[in-house]
């Protein structure tokens, strides 16, 4: 919302400056965004004289005029077709900026002609967006006035933000009452004079609603005024609507706007001859259309409340009107419209249509229900002030309840809720100045909600209005007061899961990334998701158009941005949710990581390219960072679809636990995505892994260790090809569940000389005794049961 | 029998002396070893030879024969330390490498910094008695605004840019969701935890709730996804006094400033009655910014009281509980304090980004070791 200080000062009695206006404002929560001095803005640009114009001699279109700036006579090249002797314009000299140009003048030929500086337009000076030619002043302009003396913007205007809550600001009448209470200075906003009319108004209105939607148009007020004339509006408004980036329009417009922003009352002026029949406010029905002053037709629905005569739809109420009732310089006679709309109507009528209008901003925000007399009196004091005429009587079709509002406070409150020691005096005044007629009764303060205060609606509203008004620079500073509990973990189980699995991740050499919970369709779909119900309905780009179902597409579009810009060696993970559905219980946390590399070349030789058992490595240092006892998982050899069939593979805590997925991703899936493979990934979903079960004690148990010496002893075996090394180990440590107390393959060979789909593998076993040193005789009898239980596990043969 | 003459001994020493002193190698000196002390050494010989010596003569040449082998055997092995040490300094002085050789290169992992920015966040919060809530990134319109005291179509809500959810094509045809029940929504703070919590949780309640937030805007200074942190006490008689006091702390702890400069400021929420936004001071001196000092203000937060309808609609009585809540955006907190210029980086996982900005993966954020290092 702008205003300007002189606007301002026509409702608040005050000496202050600029400044000391923002900063109050800004104290009691009128947040300003700027303030524009125009007189400062516009300090390099005054009035110059074009003594003579004549055709540039290289350039049809351009001219050479000889300027008098008042100090000096210029030579300055100029393309406008209005340019010519005698005209009176801005000049903007070498070494300024006009607002609206986006580099600052310099001294230049223009086809072989020296050009000093430039007349300027009103596009380039950011008053308008007219650029068909300079500025063209009248004649008897003095040569040197400032810019913004000679368009009367001298007055600082000031930007601030209005919160939704407050649609009293709207209106300067509203930022003057704030700015009293807070002690500036004393409200005069002068009250309408009632306009005493000669007839009745010959426009008949109707409400036609049923009971259901009859708060659409709860109140239509109308005045008929005949024999208007209208023109420009007076030199002061037009100064006014000008400084706060409106453009004169006539003197009709003109004097909607300035209501709307001088007390936010929005109104509407028909012109009365087009109307055919009475005025009906109505919802709308299906196929109605209308055109509206935007420019733009729109189809009405039977949600929207419109207004309309017998011919037609003429607008949608309080929030546009229509072409076909405007008024225009010919217009005779007119209808002047104040009435209420409900906010929420009026908020989906906006949001269907995609109109954006003063009206519509207010009356969402609510208007002051007793405001449409007084707002429709000083509209028709304007139109007869300004296009003459006369005025009928007020038609005032008015259902509302008129009821005002109440909210008793305990004194006591504001200290509760604030800390702040404010005086019963000071909060008296502040709730008086802000309408709220405040009456003492014992501890209580009674209250009587001022109509243009829709937001109050609790005793908090009413702390807050003092609270604000006398200032949060007074809050005390009151330390949080310690918790008398025991310290027990702030983070809970899975909070400090994803945190070491996260640290574990980094200290595996992957750099943790964030990327976007949504992701592509088609990539959404190559990862098990892509169901209707996780599709955004309004995505910023279809790139971004569906929940992701999984981590993974994500950092595979990020490491082919990374090859793309060269890094080849990729490494990349993220902690952070997939979502499976719509509910809260369907969104998982998850670690999921990919890495790709060629390896690399080093003076000691090749580095390994990363494959399946390097994300397995990740996949289990995450998994035992975050307490899986991983020497007891499962290991299957089966994975979701976006993997390799062959090298991927689950980690399970039993059938029930699927708890990480592993290995080499599906080429069919990268080619799909353009990503450069291979690619190596893992997934730790923690919604996967078993609850935790509580320890009774933090003690360990003790600690068991043999003073025996160890044995160990090594087998190699030839088997199928096909037989997993679980199974060997399984046998293996089954063999023997005391003694034998280690298992480890240390070495796995396919070959010409083992025999097609066959292959070697040779493990050693660690024997640990526990009471005695182990004979010869007992480790025979040992590796006799190993070479028994593998062999009948697994069908191989010991190799000799 | 008479034995060796004491002379013939001496000559023997000096001659064995010479020997082992001349071996050049371990094989030598081997040599010199079993021809003085082996079987049919020198030396052993004549240690067998006492045998047939007279009594007397065996009495006075035993321990000079004994202190001769000793002797030997002594110097022998000192000998053969000497060449051993010898043989390994000269093997030592072939063997050298290149010690400015680069090793073996080790990916380095690191921490994005919004993880560790929220992971010293909540340091600071749980030394005052903070625990950490959570919630769903997809919420339903009751939870992300309802229930906050944004009522149906108010305006409020525009102040929010809402990602809609697709509605489910079950429930469209059943008339169940289509008309009646709004669309879910991607939360647009993390407010709607307060409200889960406070439904679940009885009162003294200290949470904060770091988490993704979505909104559909996108330009050089937004994402439509951001992370938010956000913080609730309910109790009996917590008031603004605590709710400055406790957000001062917060801040001097996070910026490492003492003297910092700050300012409350009323403002709005539904969710809040009375609302203030936080400011704090900074300065730009030679293009470098310094936070919390300085006279310029920077909004930095948004907090206020809860509002009474917020706790009816979470079955709290607003006569008996009150309490305060702050919001605030971790993004931009990670970007003030560690000079990070631009947002969209954040989430574009360019591997040369996460190393200039991030963090060492034991690099853990404590009260104890520093929220920063």
């Amino acid at each position: 919302m702008k205003f300007t200080v002189s606007w301002l000062k026509e409702h608040l009695e005050t000496d202050a400056s600029v400044e000391e206006i923002t900063t109050a404002m800004t104290r009691i929560g009128l947040e300003v965004e700027e303030v524009v001095n125009p007189a400062e803005l516009y300090a390099p640009f005054k009035v110059a004289h074009v003594i003579e114009a004549k055709p540039h001699p290289d350039a049809d279109k351009l001219r050479v005029c000889r300027v008098d700036t008042g100090d000096e006579v210029l030579e300055v090249v100029c393309g406008a077709p209005n340019a010519r002797t005698g005209l009176k314009g801005i000049f903007a000299p070498v070494g300024t900026q006009p607002p609206n140009v986006d580099f600052v003048l310099k001294k230049a030929k223009i086809r072989g002609v020296e050009s000093n500086g430039m007349l300027c337009s009103e596009r380039e000076m950011g008053l308008s967006d007219a650029h068909d030619g300079i500025i063209d002043l009248p004649e008897d302009t003095p040569i040197g006035t400032p810019f913004a003396q000679v368009m009367g913007l001298g007055d600082p205007v000031i930007d601030f933000e209005v919160t939704p809550n407050r649609p009293d600001w709207n209106g300067v009448d509203g930022i003057a009452r704030d700015l009293a209470a807070s002690g500036l200075g004393t409200l005069k906003t002068p009250m309408p004079k009632p306009v005493t009319g000669s007839y009745d108004c010959p426009q008949a209105i109707e409400l036609t609603f049923d009971a259901e939607t009859a708060t659409a148009c709860p109140r239509f007020a109308g005045r008929y005024v005949k024999g208007v004339k209208n023109g420009p509006s007076p030199e002061w408004l037009q100064k006014r609507l000008k400084a706060v980036g409106l453009r004169p329009i006539n003197a009709l417009v003109d004097i909607t706007n300035f209501l709307s922003l001088d007390r936010a009352r929005p109104l509407h002026v028909y012109d009365a001859d087009k109307l055919v029949g009475p005025i009906r406010a109505r919802m709308g029905q299906a196929g109605e259309t209308f055109l509206a002053l935007d420019g733009n037709a729109y189809e009405v629905t039977p949600e929207q409340c419109v207004i309309a005569d017998d011919a037609q739809v003429l607008g949608l109420g309080g929030v546009m009107g229509g072409e076909a009732s405007g008024c225009t310089e010919e217009t005779v006679n007119v209808f002047i419209e104040c009435a209420l709309f409900d906010p929420i109507r009026i908020a989906k009528t906006g949001r269907a249509t995609g109109i954006v209008s003063d009206a519509r901003y207010r009356f969402e925000r609510g208007v002051d229900p007793e405001f449409v007399i007084p707002g429709l009196e000083l509209a028709t004091q304007m139109v007869l002030d300004f296009c003459g005429g006369e005025a009928s009587h007020i038609l005032d079709v008015d259902v509302t309840s008129h009821d005002a509002q109440t909210q008793d406070m305990p004194i006591g409150l504001v200290k509760k809720l604030t800390g702040m020691e404010i005086a019963d005096d000071e909060m008296m005044r502040i709730l008086d100045v802000l309408g709220f007629a405040p009456v003492r009764q014992g501890d209580v303060i009674h209250t009587t909600v001022p109509s243009w205060r829709p937001d109050i609606e609790g005793k908090a509203d009413i702390v807050e209005e003092i609270a604000h008004i006398y200032g949060y620079d007074h809050l005390p500073l009151t330390p949080l007061p310690r918790m008398e509990v025991i310290a027990k973990p702030i983070l809970t189980e899975r909070q400090n899961q994803a945190r070491w699995g996260r640290r574990a991740a980094a200290v595996r050499g992957l750099r943790e990334a964030v990327t976007y919970s949504f992701t592509d369709q088609p990539f959404a779909e190559l990862f098990g998701g892509g169901a209707l119900a996780l599709k955004l309905a309004n995505p910023i780009s279809s790139e971004l158009g569906t929940m992701r179902p999984s981590i993974l597409p994500n950092l595979l579009a990020a490491l082919q941005r990374n090859v793309d810009r060269g890094f080849e060696d990729v490494a990349l993970f993220e902690v952070g949710p997939q979502y499976k559905g719509a509910e809260p219980d369907e969104q998982e946390l998850a670690i999921s990581g990919i890495r790709r590399s060629a390896g690399s070349r080093h003076w000691q030789g090749k580095t390994r390219a990363p494959d399946a058992f390097t994300v397995k490595a990740d996949a289990l240092a995450v998994l035992g960072e975050m307490g899986v006892a991983t020497a007891s998982v499962q290991v299957t050899a089966d994975a979701p679809d976006w993997y390799h069939p062959g090298r991927s593979g689950t980690i399970r805590l039993g059938p029930k636990f699927p708890m990480a997925h592993f290995g080499e991703l599906h080429p069919r899936v990268l080619k799909a995505m353009d990503v450069k493979g291979p690619v190596m990934a893992f997934e730790v979903v923690l919604d996967n892994l078993p609850p935790s079960r509580k320890k009774a004690s933090k003690a360990r148990g003790s600690l068991a260790v043999s003073d025996f010496q160890s044995v160990e002893r090594d087998f190699a075996f030839v088997m199928d090809a096909g037989v997993t090394s679980d199974v060997i180990s399984r046998a293996v440590l089954g063999a023997d569940k005391v003694l034998i107390t280690e298992m480890a393959i240390f070495d796995v060979f396919e070959g010409a000389s083992i025999g097609a789909g066959k292959k070697s593998v040779a493990f050693s076993i660690t024997l640990q005794p526990t009471d005695k040193t182990l004979t010869d005789k007992e480790i025979e009898a040992v590796s006799a049961k190993v070479i028994a239980a593998v062999k009948k596990s697994t069908g191989g043969e010991l190799r000799g | 029998m008479s034995g060796p003459t004491i002379e013939e001994l001496e000559a023997l020493k000096v001659q064995l002396t010479a020997e082992i002193d001349g071996a050049a190698d371990g094989a030598a000196l081997e040599g010199v070893r079993v021809a003085a002390l082996g079987k049919k050494g020198s030396v052993s010989g004549l240690m067998k030879s006492l045998g047939g010596m007279d009594p007397e003569v065996r009495k006075e040449m035993g321990p000079r024969l004994n202190g001769l082998k000793n002797e030997i055997a002594a110097l022998i092995e000192a000998k053969g330390a000497a060449l051993e040490n010898a043989e390994l300094d000269a093997r030592l002085a072939e063997e050298r490498v290149d010690v400015t050789l680069p090793v073996t290169p080790e990916a380095q992992g690191s921490i994005h910094p919004v993880s560790q920015v929220i992971e010293e966040m909540t340091a600071i919060f749980a030394d005052m008695g903070f625990s950490i809530a959570e919630g769903p990134d997809i919420e339903d319109d009751f939870h992300n605004f309802t229930a906050l005291n944004f009522p149906p179509a108010h305006p409020a809500r525009d102040m929010h840019d809402t990602f809609f959810l697709t509605q489910d094509g079950a429930a469209q045809a059943s008339g169940v969701g289509a008309g009646n029940e709004p669309p879910k929504v991607l939360r647009t703070h993390t407010s709607p935890v307060q409200i889960r919590h406070m439904m679940t949780h009885k009162p003294p309640i200290r949470i904060i709730v770091p988490g993704r937030t979505f909104r559909c805007d996108s330009d050089q200074t937004h994402t439509p996804m951001f992370h938010q942190i956000e913080g609730l006490v309910i109790d009996t008689e917590t008031h603004m006094g605590h709710l400055k006091g406790c957000l001062v702390e917060f801040i001097k702890a996070y910026f490492e400033v003492d003297d910092l400069n700050y300012r409350f400021r009323p403002h709005y929420f539904p969710f809040t009655e009375p609302s203030a936004e936080m400011d704090i001071g900074y300065s730009v001196e030679e293009g470098n910014i310094s936070i919390g000092t300085g006279e310029k203000f920077m909004e930095i937060l948004g907090c206020g009281m809860v509002h009474p309808n917020v706790l009816k609609n979470c079955g709290l009585d607003p006569d008996t509980y009150q309490g305060f809540a702050f919001g605030l955006g971790v993004d931009r907190m990670a970007m003030l304090k560690y000079g990070i210029p631009d947002l969209r980086p954040f989430f574009e996982a360019d591997m040369r980004w996460l190393k200039h900005y991030g963090f060492r993966p034991l690099d853990l954020p404590t009260l104890v070791g520093g929220i920063a290092r």
